[in-house]
Protein backbone atom coordinates (compact mmCIF):
# COMPACT_ATOMS: atom_id res chain seq x y z
CA UNK A 1 0.00 0.00 0.00
CA UNK A 2 0.70 3.36 -1.00
CA UNK A 3 0.89 4.57 2.88
CA UNK A 4 3.16 1.98 3.98
CA UNK A 5 5.40 3.11 1.41
CA UNK A 6 4.89 6.75 3.60
CA UNK A 7 5.70 4.80 6.83
CA UNK A 8 3.04 5.69 8.93
CA UNK A 9 -0.14 7.71 8.99
CA UNK A 10 -2.90 5.58 9.90
CA UNK A 11 -6.12 7.26 11.49
CA UNK A 12 -5.52 6.33 14.49
CA UNK A 13 -2.47 7.55 15.40
CA UNK A 14 -3.30 11.18 15.96
CA UNK A 15 -4.90 9.51 19.25
CA UNK A 16 -1.19 8.46 20.29
CA UNK A 17 0.11 9.77 23.16
CA UNK A 18 3.50 11.45 23.14
CA UNK A 19 5.78 12.04 26.03
CA UNK A 20 7.35 15.67 25.47
CA UNK A 21 9.04 15.70 29.11
CA UNK A 22 9.53 12.33 31.14
CA UNK A 23 8.30 12.56 34.29
CA UNK A 24 8.00 10.37 37.00
CA UNK A 25 5.99 10.98 41.00
CA UNK A 26 6.52 8.32 43.28
CA UNK A 27 6.79 5.51 40.83
CA UNK A 28 4.15 7.07 38.45
CA UNK A 29 4.54 8.13 35.31
CA UNK A 30 3.40 11.42 34.88
CA UNK A 31 5.06 12.66 31.70
CA UNK A 32 4.22 16.13 30.34
CA UNK A 33 2.58 14.68 26.81
CA UNK A 34 0.68 16.34 23.82
CA UNK A 35 -2.35 15.84 25.77
CA UNK A 36 -1.01 17.74 28.79
CA UNK A 37 0.63 20.76 26.48
CA UNK A 38 -3.28 20.97 25.44
CA UNK A 39 -4.61 20.96 28.95
CA UNK A 40 -2.10 23.44 29.48
CA UNK A 41 -2.80 25.80 26.85
CA UNK A 42 -6.48 25.21 27.63
CA UNK A 43 -5.99 26.76 30.77
CA UNK A 44 -3.87 29.34 29.67
CA UNK A 45 -6.30 30.49 26.91
CA UNK A 46 -9.59 30.73 29.18
CA UNK A 47 -7.90 32.11 31.73
CA UNK A 48 -6.07 34.63 29.53
CA UNK A 49 -9.39 35.28 28.08
CA UNK A 50 -11.10 36.07 30.78
CA UNK A 51 -9.15 38.35 32.48
CA UNK A 52 -8.61 39.88 29.33
CA UNK A 53 -11.91 39.93 28.49
CA UNK A 54 -12.87 41.87 31.97
CA UNK A 55 -10.05 43.93 32.38
CA UNK A 56 -11.91 47.41 32.05
CA UNK A 57 -15.02 45.84 34.14
CA UNK A 58 -16.79 48.17 32.17
CA UNK A 59 -20.51 49.26 33.12
CA UNK A 60 -20.95 49.26 29.07
CA UNK A 61 -18.63 46.47 28.10
CA UNK A 62 -16.42 46.30 25.31
CA UNK A 63 -17.09 43.93 22.39
CA UNK A 64 -14.31 40.97 24.37
CA UNK A 65 -16.11 41.40 27.77
CA UNK A 66 -19.39 41.26 26.14
CA UNK A 67 -18.21 37.71 24.93
CA UNK A 68 -17.40 36.83 28.35
CA UNK A 69 -20.62 37.85 29.56
CA UNK A 70 -22.59 36.17 27.05
CA UNK A 71 -20.78 33.03 28.52
CA UNK A 72 -21.21 33.72 31.73
CA UNK A 73 -24.94 34.47 31.71
CA UNK A 74 -25.61 31.38 29.28
CA UNK A 75 -24.09 28.78 31.49
CA UNK A 76 -25.57 30.93 34.47
CA UNK A 77 -29.07 30.76 32.17
CA UNK A 78 -28.69 26.69 32.16
CA UNK A 79 -28.17 26.46 35.80
CA UNK A 80 -30.69 28.16 36.78
CA UNK A 81 -33.25 26.43 34.29
CA UNK A 82 -32.23 22.80 35.04
CA UNK A 83 -31.54 22.91 39.10
CA UNK A 84 -33.29 26.53 40.14
CA UNK A 85 -31.30 29.93 42.34
CA UNK A 86 -30.14 27.06 44.43
CA UNK A 87 -28.39 25.49 41.72
CA UNK A 88 -25.48 28.81 41.59
CA UNK A 89 -23.71 26.91 44.44
CA UNK A 90 -22.79 25.09 41.72
CA UNK A 91 -22.09 27.47 38.67
CA UNK A 92 -18.43 28.09 38.83
CA UNK A 93 -17.62 24.21 38.86
CA UNK A 94 -20.33 23.83 36.13
CA UNK A 95 -18.96 26.90 33.83
CA UNK A 96 -15.33 25.06 34.73
CA UNK A 97 -16.16 21.77 32.93
CA UNK A 98 -18.29 23.61 30.22
CA UNK A 99 -15.40 26.00 29.39
CA UNK A 100 -13.12 23.63 29.68
CA UNK A 101 -14.22 21.04 27.72
CA UNK A 102 -15.39 23.22 24.87
CA UNK A 103 -11.68 25.38 24.14
CA UNK A 104 -10.28 21.06 24.28
CA UNK A 105 -13.26 20.32 21.47
CA UNK A 106 -11.91 22.89 19.63
CA UNK A 107 -8.05 22.81 20.25
CA UNK A 108 -8.15 19.44 19.04
CA UNK A 109 -9.32 20.62 15.73
CA UNK A 110 -6.65 22.77 14.81
CA UNK A 111 -4.98 20.43 12.11
CA UNK A 112 -1.39 19.06 13.83
CA UNK A 113 -2.99 19.22 17.75
CA UNK A 114 -4.49 16.72 20.44
CA UNK A 115 -7.51 16.26 21.12
CA UNK A 116 -7.70 15.75 24.62
CA UNK A 117 -11.09 14.59 24.94
CA UNK A 118 -11.05 12.05 22.83
CA UNK A 119 -9.65 10.05 24.87
CA UNK A 120 -12.17 7.73 26.94
CA UNK A 121 -10.03 7.84 30.39
CA UNK A 122 -10.37 12.05 30.30
CA UNK A 123 -14.29 11.72 29.68
CA UNK A 124 -15.07 9.35 31.64
CA UNK A 125 -12.85 11.20 34.71
CA UNK A 126 -14.94 14.17 34.07
CA UNK A 127 -17.77 11.89 34.28
CA UNK A 128 -17.34 9.94 37.28
CA UNK A 129 -16.61 13.66 38.71
CA UNK A 130 -20.25 14.97 38.01
CA UNK A 131 -21.38 11.53 39.00
CA UNK A 132 -19.69 11.54 42.59
CA UNK A 133 -20.69 14.92 43.12
CA UNK A 134 -23.76 14.52 42.01
CA UNK A 135 -24.10 11.31 44.24
CA UNK A 136 -22.44 13.12 47.42
CA UNK A 137 -24.82 16.33 46.99
CA UNK A 138 -28.14 13.94 46.71
CA UNK A 139 -27.01 11.71 50.32
CA UNK A 140 -25.51 15.00 52.40
CA UNK A 141 -28.95 17.02 51.34
CA UNK A 142 -31.35 14.35 51.90
CA UNK A 143 -30.31 11.73 53.60
CA UNK A 144 -31.02 7.72 52.67
CA UNK A 145 -34.00 9.22 51.47
CA UNK A 146 -32.00 10.06 48.40
CA UNK A 147 -32.88 6.26 47.89
CA UNK A 148 -36.38 7.20 46.95
CA UNK A 149 -34.79 8.76 43.52
CA UNK A 150 -35.41 4.99 42.52
CA UNK A 151 -38.76 4.75 43.37
CA UNK A 152 -40.62 7.25 41.62
CA UNK A 153 -43.91 8.09 43.43
CA UNK A 154 -46.67 7.63 41.38
CA UNK A 155 -46.18 4.48 39.96
CA UNK A 156 -48.29 1.56 40.89
CA UNK A 157 -46.61 -0.87 43.13
CA UNK A 158 -46.29 -3.78 41.01
CA UNK A 159 -44.66 -1.90 38.61
CA UNK A 160 -41.79 -1.47 41.71
CA UNK A 161 -39.93 -4.74 41.08
CA UNK A 162 -39.15 -3.42 37.78
CA UNK A 163 -38.96 -0.08 38.05
CA UNK A 164 -36.14 0.02 40.62
CA UNK A 165 -33.95 -2.21 38.50
CA UNK A 166 -34.45 -0.05 35.70
CA UNK A 167 -34.00 3.72 37.74
CA UNK A 168 -30.99 2.09 39.81
CA UNK A 169 -29.51 0.66 36.16
CA UNK A 170 -29.50 4.19 34.91
CA UNK A 171 -28.27 6.17 37.35
CA UNK A 172 -25.03 3.87 38.07
CA UNK A 173 -24.34 3.88 34.08
CA UNK A 174 -24.82 7.40 34.08
CA UNK A 175 -20.87 8.26 34.03
CA UNK A 176 -20.17 5.89 31.27
CA UNK A 177 -22.86 6.89 29.30
CA UNK A 178 -22.13 10.78 30.07
CA UNK A 179 -17.93 9.73 29.51
CA UNK A 180 -18.76 7.72 26.07
CA UNK A 181 -21.11 9.92 24.27
CA UNK A 182 -18.38 13.05 24.66
CA UNK A 183 -15.10 10.54 23.21
CA UNK A 184 -17.11 8.92 21.04
CA UNK A 185 -18.10 11.83 19.14
CA UNK A 186 -14.94 13.27 19.07
CA UNK A 187 -13.09 10.32 18.40
CA UNK A 188 -15.44 9.56 15.23
CA UNK A 189 -15.25 12.94 14.07
CA UNK A 190 -11.41 12.88 13.95
CA UNK A 191 -10.76 10.02 12.47
CA UNK A 192 -13.19 10.91 9.11
CA UNK A 193 -11.28 13.72 8.82
CA UNK A 194 -8.01 11.56 9.07
CA UNK A 195 -9.29 9.40 6.93
CA UNK A 196 -10.74 11.95 4.43
CA UNK A 197 -7.17 14.10 4.63
CA UNK A 198 -5.44 10.32 3.74
CA UNK A 199 -7.56 9.86 0.29
CA UNK A 200 -6.59 13.92 -0.20
CA UNK A 201 -2.77 12.94 -0.10
CA UNK A 202 -3.06 9.69 -1.98
CA UNK A 203 -5.04 10.54 -4.57
CA UNK A 204 -3.89 11.86 -7.97
CA UNK A 205 -4.43 15.42 -8.45
CA UNK A 206 -8.17 15.17 -9.45
CA UNK A 207 -8.95 12.82 -6.77
CA UNK A 208 -8.28 15.54 -4.34
CA UNK A 209 -11.09 17.55 -5.07
CA UNK A 210 -13.71 15.74 -3.36
CA UNK A 211 -12.13 14.52 -0.25
CA UNK A 212 -11.09 18.31 0.26
CA UNK A 213 -13.89 19.41 0.12
CA UNK A 214 -15.58 17.13 2.20
CA UNK A 215 -13.08 17.91 4.59
CA UNK A 216 -13.71 21.47 4.44
CA UNK A 217 -17.40 21.32 5.42
CA UNK A 218 -16.58 18.28 7.67
CA UNK A 219 -14.46 20.54 9.77
CA UNK A 220 -17.54 23.38 9.87
CA UNK A 221 -19.71 20.44 11.28
CA UNK A 222 -16.96 18.86 13.75
CA UNK A 223 -16.88 22.75 14.89
CA UNK A 224 -20.52 22.63 15.68
CA UNK A 225 -20.15 18.95 17.13
CA UNK A 226 -18.00 20.58 19.44
CA UNK A 227 -19.67 23.13 20.84
CA UNK A 228 -22.68 20.60 21.47
CA UNK A 229 -20.85 17.77 23.19
CA UNK A 230 -20.00 20.20 25.43
CA UNK A 231 -23.24 21.93 25.69
CA UNK A 232 -24.71 18.27 26.22
CA UNK A 233 -22.12 17.29 28.26
CA UNK A 234 -22.81 20.96 30.54
CA UNK A 235 -26.66 19.91 30.56
CA UNK A 236 -26.54 16.45 31.76
CA UNK A 237 -24.65 17.85 34.97
CA UNK A 238 -27.00 20.42 35.22
CA UNK A 239 -29.81 17.31 34.65
CA UNK A 240 -27.91 15.12 37.29
CA UNK A 241 -27.47 17.61 40.17
CA UNK A 242 -30.69 18.54 40.05
CA UNK A 243 -31.91 15.13 41.04
CA UNK A 244 -29.43 15.74 43.88
CA UNK A 245 -30.45 18.76 44.73
CA UNK A 246 -34.41 18.49 43.88
CA UNK A 247 -35.22 14.69 43.62
CA UNK A 248 -36.96 16.06 40.57
CA UNK A 249 -37.77 13.20 38.44
CA UNK B 1 -15.37 6.93 -7.84
CA UNK B 2 -14.64 3.27 -7.92
CA UNK B 3 -11.36 3.92 -7.00
CA UNK B 4 -12.17 6.37 -4.16
CA UNK B 5 -14.48 3.74 -2.60
CA UNK B 6 -11.85 0.91 -2.87
CA UNK B 7 -9.14 3.41 -1.73
CA UNK B 8 -11.55 4.12 1.19
CA UNK B 9 -12.05 0.42 1.96
CA UNK B 10 -8.40 0.13 1.61
CA UNK B 11 -7.28 2.71 3.84
CA UNK B 12 -10.32 1.89 6.72
CA UNK B 13 -8.47 -2.06 6.64
CA UNK B 14 -5.18 -0.91 7.53
CA UNK B 15 -6.17 2.04 10.12
CA UNK B 16 -7.96 -1.64 11.49
CA UNK B 17 -4.62 -3.74 10.69
CA UNK B 18 -2.24 -1.07 12.04
CA UNK B 19 -4.36 -0.60 15.49
CA UNK B 20 -4.18 -4.41 16.05
CA UNK B 21 -1.25 -4.36 15.32
CA UNK B 22 0.32 -1.93 18.07
CA UNK B 23 -2.17 -3.53 20.61
CA UNK B 24 -5.07 -1.62 20.26
CA UNK B 25 -6.55 2.12 20.13
CA UNK B 26 -4.21 4.53 21.51
CA UNK B 27 -7.29 4.85 23.52
CA UNK B 28 -7.44 1.77 25.63
CA UNK B 29 -3.42 1.70 26.46
CA UNK B 30 -3.48 2.02 30.03
CA UNK B 31 0.16 3.04 30.60
CA UNK B 32 -0.80 6.21 29.67
CA UNK B 33 -4.18 6.92 31.93
CA UNK B 34 -2.11 7.67 34.74
CA UNK B 35 -0.47 10.98 33.22
CA UNK B 36 -3.59 12.03 31.48
CA UNK B 37 -5.38 11.55 34.81
CA UNK B 38 -2.60 13.66 36.51
CA UNK B 39 -2.80 16.61 34.53
CA UNK B 40 -6.24 16.47 34.06
CA UNK B 41 -6.62 16.65 37.64
CA UNK B 42 -3.89 19.22 38.19
CA UNK B 43 -5.14 21.73 34.89
CA UNK B 44 -8.67 21.39 35.81
CA UNK B 45 -8.06 22.24 39.76
CA UNK B 46 -6.19 25.39 38.87
CA UNK B 47 -9.15 26.38 35.94
CA UNK B 48 -11.27 25.95 38.56
CA UNK B 49 -9.80 28.04 41.08
CA UNK B 50 -9.25 30.71 38.40
CA UNK B 51 -12.40 30.77 37.53
CA UNK B 52 -14.11 30.67 41.05
CA UNK B 53 -12.05 32.97 42.91
CA UNK B 54 -11.08 35.41 40.34
CA UNK B 55 -12.57 35.72 36.76
CA UNK B 56 -16.23 34.71 37.97
CA UNK B 57 -16.92 36.88 40.41
CA UNK B 58 -15.32 40.07 38.45
CA UNK B 59 -17.71 39.02 35.71
CA UNK B 60 -20.90 38.72 38.41
CA UNK B 61 -19.80 41.71 39.50
CA UNK B 62 -20.40 43.56 36.47
CA UNK B 63 -23.33 42.60 35.65
CA UNK B 64 -24.67 42.91 38.78
CA UNK B 65 -23.82 46.59 39.13
CA UNK B 66 -25.15 46.54 35.86
CA UNK B 67 -28.31 45.66 36.69
CA UNK B 68 -28.58 47.61 39.99
CA UNK B 69 -27.46 50.80 37.72
CA UNK B 70 -30.39 50.29 35.60
CA UNK B 71 -32.94 49.37 37.75
CA UNK B 72 -31.88 52.49 39.79
CA UNK B 73 -32.31 54.76 36.98
CA UNK B 74 -35.47 52.73 36.34
CA UNK B 75 -36.78 53.90 39.68
CA UNK B 76 -35.39 57.27 39.04
CA UNK B 77 -37.42 57.76 36.03
CA UNK B 78 -40.40 55.94 37.51
CA UNK B 79 -39.96 58.45 40.25
CA UNK B 80 -39.89 61.47 37.97
CA UNK B 81 -42.82 59.86 36.09
CA UNK B 82 -45.12 60.03 39.23
CA UNK B 83 -43.93 63.60 40.17
CA UNK B 84 -44.97 64.50 36.78
CA UNK B 85 -47.98 63.04 36.89
CA UNK B 86 -48.41 64.44 40.46
CA UNK B 87 -48.18 68.10 39.16
CA UNK B 88 -50.02 68.35 36.32
CA UNK B 89 -52.99 66.68 38.54
CA UNK B 90 -52.16 69.85 40.97
CA UNK B 91 -52.33 71.76 37.45
CA UNK B 92 -55.39 70.22 36.55
CA UNK B 93 -56.91 70.78 40.18
CA UNK B 94 -55.93 74.57 40.22
CA UNK B 95 -57.66 74.84 36.66
CA UNK B 96 -60.94 73.16 38.06
CA UNK B 97 -60.88 74.63 41.16
CA UNK B 98 -60.77 78.07 39.33
CA UNK B 99 -63.23 77.29 36.69
CA UNK B 100 -65.47 76.68 39.46
CA UNK B 101 -64.52 79.62 41.30
CA UNK B 102 -65.33 81.98 37.91
CA UNK B 103 -68.32 80.15 37.28
CA UNK B 104 -69.15 80.95 40.69
CA UNK B 105 -68.42 84.30 41.20
CA UNK B 106 -70.52 84.49 37.60
CA UNK B 107 -73.26 83.08 39.08
CA UNK B 108 -73.46 85.20 42.30
CA UNK B 109 -73.09 88.43 39.94
CA UNK B 110 -75.77 87.08 38.04
CA UNK B 111 -78.02 86.59 41.16
CA UNK B 112 -77.01 89.79 42.21
CA UNK B 113 -78.11 91.81 39.34
CA UNK B 114 -81.00 90.13 39.15
CA UNK B 115 -81.83 90.77 42.55
CA UNK B 116 -81.02 94.40 41.88
CA UNK B 117 -83.45 94.36 39.29
CA UNK B 118 -86.27 92.61 40.70
CA UNK B 119 -86.22 95.64 43.38
CA UNK B 120 -85.76 98.33 41.58
CA UNK B 121 -88.81 96.79 39.06
CA UNK B 122 -90.67 96.72 42.35
CA UNK B 123 -89.39 100.34 43.61
CA UNK B 124 -90.87 101.39 40.17
CA UNK B 125 -94.15 99.39 39.78
CA UNK B 126 -94.62 100.86 43.76
CA UNK B 127 -94.01 104.07 42.44
CA UNK B 128 -96.22 103.29 39.56
CA UNK B 129 -98.78 102.13 41.36
CA UNK B 130 -99.01 105.40 43.62
CA UNK B 131 -98.85 107.68 41.05
CA UNK B 132 -102.18 105.56 39.76
CA UNK B 133 -103.82 105.25 43.13
CA UNK B 134 -103.14 109.57 43.18
CA UNK B 135 -104.28 109.92 39.76
CA UNK B 136 -107.04 107.63 40.53
CA UNK B 137 -108.28 109.49 43.84
CA UNK B 138 -107.85 113.00 41.68
CA UNK B 139 -110.48 111.60 39.27
CA UNK B 140 -112.86 110.78 41.65
CA UNK B 141 -112.56 114.27 43.42
CA UNK B 142 -112.67 115.33 40.02
CA UNK B 143 -115.82 113.43 39.03
CA UNK B 144 -117.94 113.99 42.68
CA UNK B 145 -116.97 117.61 42.12
CA UNK B 146 -118.34 117.47 38.54
CA UNK B 147 -121.23 115.89 39.82
CA UNK B 148 -122.10 118.20 42.56
CA UNK B 149 -121.67 121.00 40.42
CA UNK B 150 -123.97 118.99 37.48
CA UNK B 151 -126.42 119.02 40.71
CA UNK B 152 -126.27 123.12 40.95
CA UNK B 153 -126.56 123.38 37.01
CA UNK B 154 -129.71 121.11 37.06
CA UNK B 155 -131.21 123.27 39.78
CA UNK B 156 -130.26 126.62 38.09
CA UNK B 157 -131.83 125.05 34.98
CA UNK B 158 -134.96 123.97 37.19
CA UNK B 159 -135.43 127.16 38.58
CA UNK B 160 -134.88 129.00 35.08
CA UNK B 161 -137.73 126.22 33.59
CA UNK B 162 -140.01 126.46 36.11
CA UNK B 163 -139.53 130.59 36.26
CA UNK B 164 -140.15 130.35 32.35
CA UNK B 165 -143.30 128.29 33.10
CA UNK B 166 -144.53 130.05 35.73
CA UNK B 167 -143.21 133.05 35.50
CA UNK B 168 -142.91 133.62 38.92
CA UNK B 169 -139.26 133.22 40.64
CA UNK B 170 -138.61 130.20 42.79
CA UNK B 171 -136.22 129.93 45.55
CA UNK B 172 -133.17 128.05 44.86
CA UNK B 173 -133.51 126.43 48.06
CA UNK B 174 -137.55 124.84 46.86
CA UNK B 175 -136.05 123.88 43.78
CA UNK B 176 -133.03 122.01 45.42
CA UNK B 177 -136.35 120.30 48.04
CA UNK B 178 -138.39 118.93 45.39
CA UNK B 179 -135.17 117.82 42.73
CA UNK B 180 -133.67 115.96 46.32
CA UNK B 181 -135.72 112.96 46.08
CA UNK B 182 -135.41 112.59 42.11
CA UNK B 183 -131.60 113.16 42.30
CA UNK B 184 -131.66 109.96 44.85
CA UNK B 185 -130.28 112.10 47.86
Amino acid sequence: MAAEGTGHHGPMEQFEIKKIIDLDLLGHDISFTNSSLMMVLAFAVIVGYMLFAMRGRALVPTRIQSTAEVVYEYIAGMVKENIGEEGMKFFPWVFTIFIFILVLNIFGLIPGNFAVTSHIIVTFALAAMVWLVATFVGFWKHGVSYLKLFAPSGVPLWLMPIIIPIELTSYLIRPISHSVRLFANIMAGHTMLEVFAGFAVLLPWWGKIAPTGFMVAFTGLELLVAFLQAFIFTVLTCIYLNDAVNMHH
Amino acid sequence: MFAGTTMLFAVAAEAAGEAAHKGGLPQLNPHTFETQLFWLVVTFLALFFVMSKIALPRVGEVIEERRDRIKRDLDAAARLKDETDKALADYEKALADARSNASGIAKDTREKLAAETESERHRVDEQIAGKLRDADSRIAASKSKALSAIGDIANDTARAVVEKLIGQDVSSDDVKKVLRPVAGE
